[in-house]
């Protein structure tokens, strides 16, 4: 930074010549690192505990619950999850925790997804911290090299987070079964598994890259009606992108947890009927 | 009610300046425009501020307020408390002139260089009827009264000068979104918002839309769009290959 608060300004960032010259960083007054720091202590407690979770492989499964981070499992050597949507893909050499198969999709969709983008740039990387709050780095080129151009692959991820909804919801299905593989019952966990699915749904269908794929890439909406409707009905829910995020985030690590302290036995699942 | 209230303008041209102090009236109901213009009337009439309508319509009176990129006309004295100090500053993205206001020819020469709505060659006036559901998308965007609070926040090139060749900026990406969106238009958008105008540079940190005083989505519904048709021309072989054996015309 030059010095003194009368010369012409010679620096860079909001410093740089022709700008009015004025010394302060930024002016801001308010809160606006608490957005940014909160981000950061969430996301930070959730992989914290996701990365715990998915390295412990065990207490994943108890009959009828499946956690969502072990689902499906893609290698053979997981506890035996009767009717589970599991496809053993990666054989017996797989030997560490099933999770980390699957986790990579969810992880990938989230990491690349518009919103977390947004959350974390702010929140981790300062880039920029709030709006109006300068950058504390020389040069910044975005989303144009990589690996950050890698971003625009999002909409793959969104493919294989369809088919992981798909199954989390299969296995909310088979969660209306007691323990003997009987149908008809519900317990806390049924309950605590729909709720959680139902979130990843309308975290997954509220996503950016699924609005441009029904309808959003269009020019012509009145050449086609119903994915004029779809794109209506996605654009409403991806109103609420952010809070879906945050939402099925918390849900997916509570139920994990729930199914946990059930499987750990710390716990007994309350029977409905 | 009415009281007295701190106010620190920004006085200067681009040789250098300073925050000044001043203590002015402040009356129920006003904005911090009327302040100012309080203080050209009683204390400071030389101080030089932009302005036309006072209506929050014609985009000119833009500054930062507490550090925040905001309307002058719009922001309402209610919204601090009276005991609060009211730092008014130029938008600190563009080349300063004097006091508050800013020279914004930049976005002018940025505007320029988006070429202008280009219809099929072959269509004669009267020969299309545009249907209310294809208008409506870019009807949002129409509503900007190019205040150019969202050029003057956006971090790309508001910490970065260098960047300026390269970026448009949130309000001609979203122009451009316009566009591409218009059921008519045949230029291509797509590879030109991404490597003439930068919307690769774009972070979708949202602070555009966060500063629009016309609450335009700019990046839910034109800068994210815009990246995922560029992700569709550019970046996703297997659109890139249904395209190749579709050979779809630009019909949809
Ligand atoms: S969303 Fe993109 S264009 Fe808007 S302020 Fe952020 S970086 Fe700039
Ligand atoms: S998009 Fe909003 S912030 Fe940007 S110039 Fe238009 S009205 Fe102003
Ligand atoms: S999941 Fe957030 S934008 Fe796709
Ligand atoms: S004076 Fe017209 S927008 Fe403020």
């Amino acid at each position: 930074m030059a010095t003194g608060t009368t010369g012409p300004a010679g620096g860079t960032g909001t410093n740089a010549p022709g700008r009015a010259r004025i010394q302060a960083r930024h002016l801001r007054t308010d809160r606006w690192w608490l957005s940014p720091a909160v981000t950061v202590a969430i996301l930070s407690a959730f992989i914290v505990y996701s990365t715990w979770r998915a390295f412990a492989n065990d207490d994943y499964f108890a009959e009828p619950y499946v956690s969502p981070f072990y689902s499906p499992c893609l290698a053979s050597k997981c506890d035996s999850m009767p009717m589970s949507a599991n496809a053993p893909l990666f054989g017996d050499w797989w030997g560490m925790s099933p999770a980390l198969l699957i986790l990579i999709f969810p992880l990938g969709f989230r990491l690349t997804c518009y919103y977390y983008r947004k959350a974390y740039y702010r929140g981790f990387w300062a880039s920029p911290s709030a709006c109006a709050v300068p950058e504390p780095r020389g040069k910044y080129t975005g989303e144009t090299r990589f690996p950050l151009i890698m971003q625009n692959i999002h909409r793959y991820f969104f493919y294989f987070a369809a088919v992981v909804a798909v199954i989390l919801s299969w296995d909310v299905l088979i969660a209306f079964r007691d323990e003997h593989g009987a149908w008809g019952h519900m317990g806390l966990g049924t309950l605590v598994l729909l709720a959680n699915v139902l979130l990843i749904w309308a975290y997954t269908l509220s996503c950016h890259s699924c609005r441009h794929i029904v309808g959003g890439k269009l020019k012509h909406f009145s050449e086609h009606p119903v994915r004029y409707r779809f794109w209506g009905f996605v654009s409403r829910l991806n109103g609420r992108h952010m809070e879906l995020a945050w939402a099925s985030l918390f849900s997916v690590a509570l139920a994990d947890l729930y199914v946990y302290l059930v499987a750990s036995n710390a716990f007994d699942d309350p029977r409905f009927f | 009610m009415s009281y007295k209230a701190d106010f620190r303008i920004w006085r200067g041209d681009v040789d250098g300046g300073e925050l000044r102090d001043f203590k002015v009236e402040v009356n129920e109901g006003e904005v911090v425009l009327d302040i100012i213009h309080r203080l050209q009337a009683t204390q400071a009439p030389d101080l030089a501020v932009r302005w036309n309508c006072k209506a929050g319509k014609c985009g000119s009176c833009s500054a930062e307020i507490n550090g925040r990129p905001r309307l002058l006309c719009m922001t309402r004295m209610s919204t601090f408390a009276p005991e609060e100090v009211v730092t008014v500053t130029p938008m600190r993205t563009f080349p300063v002139i004097r006091d508050l206001v800013t020279d914004v020819s930049f976005n002018y020469a940025k505007a320029r260089q988006v070429p202008s709505f280009t219809p099929p060659a072959d269509l004669k006036p009267g020969e299309y009827r545009m249907q209310q559901v294809d208008v409506e998308r870019s009807q949002e965007f129409r509503k900007c009264i190019e205040c150019f609070l969202c050029q003057n926040t956006c971090h790309v090139i508001r910490d970065f000068e260098d960047n300026k060749a390269a970026f448009s900026g949130p309000r001609f990406l979203m122009r451009i979104a316009e566009l591409d969106m218009h059921p008519l238009d045949v230029a291509d958008r797509q590879k030109a918002a991404q490597e003439e105008h930068g919307l690769g540079l774009c972070n979708i940190t949202k602070c555009c839309t966060d500063v629009c005083p016309e609450n335009i989505h700019i990046t839910d519904n034109a800068l994210i769009p815009m990246k995922e048709r560029v992700a569709d021309r550019k970046y996703d072989p297997l659109v890139w290959l249904g395209n190749k054996i579709r050979r779809r015309g630009s019909g949809d």
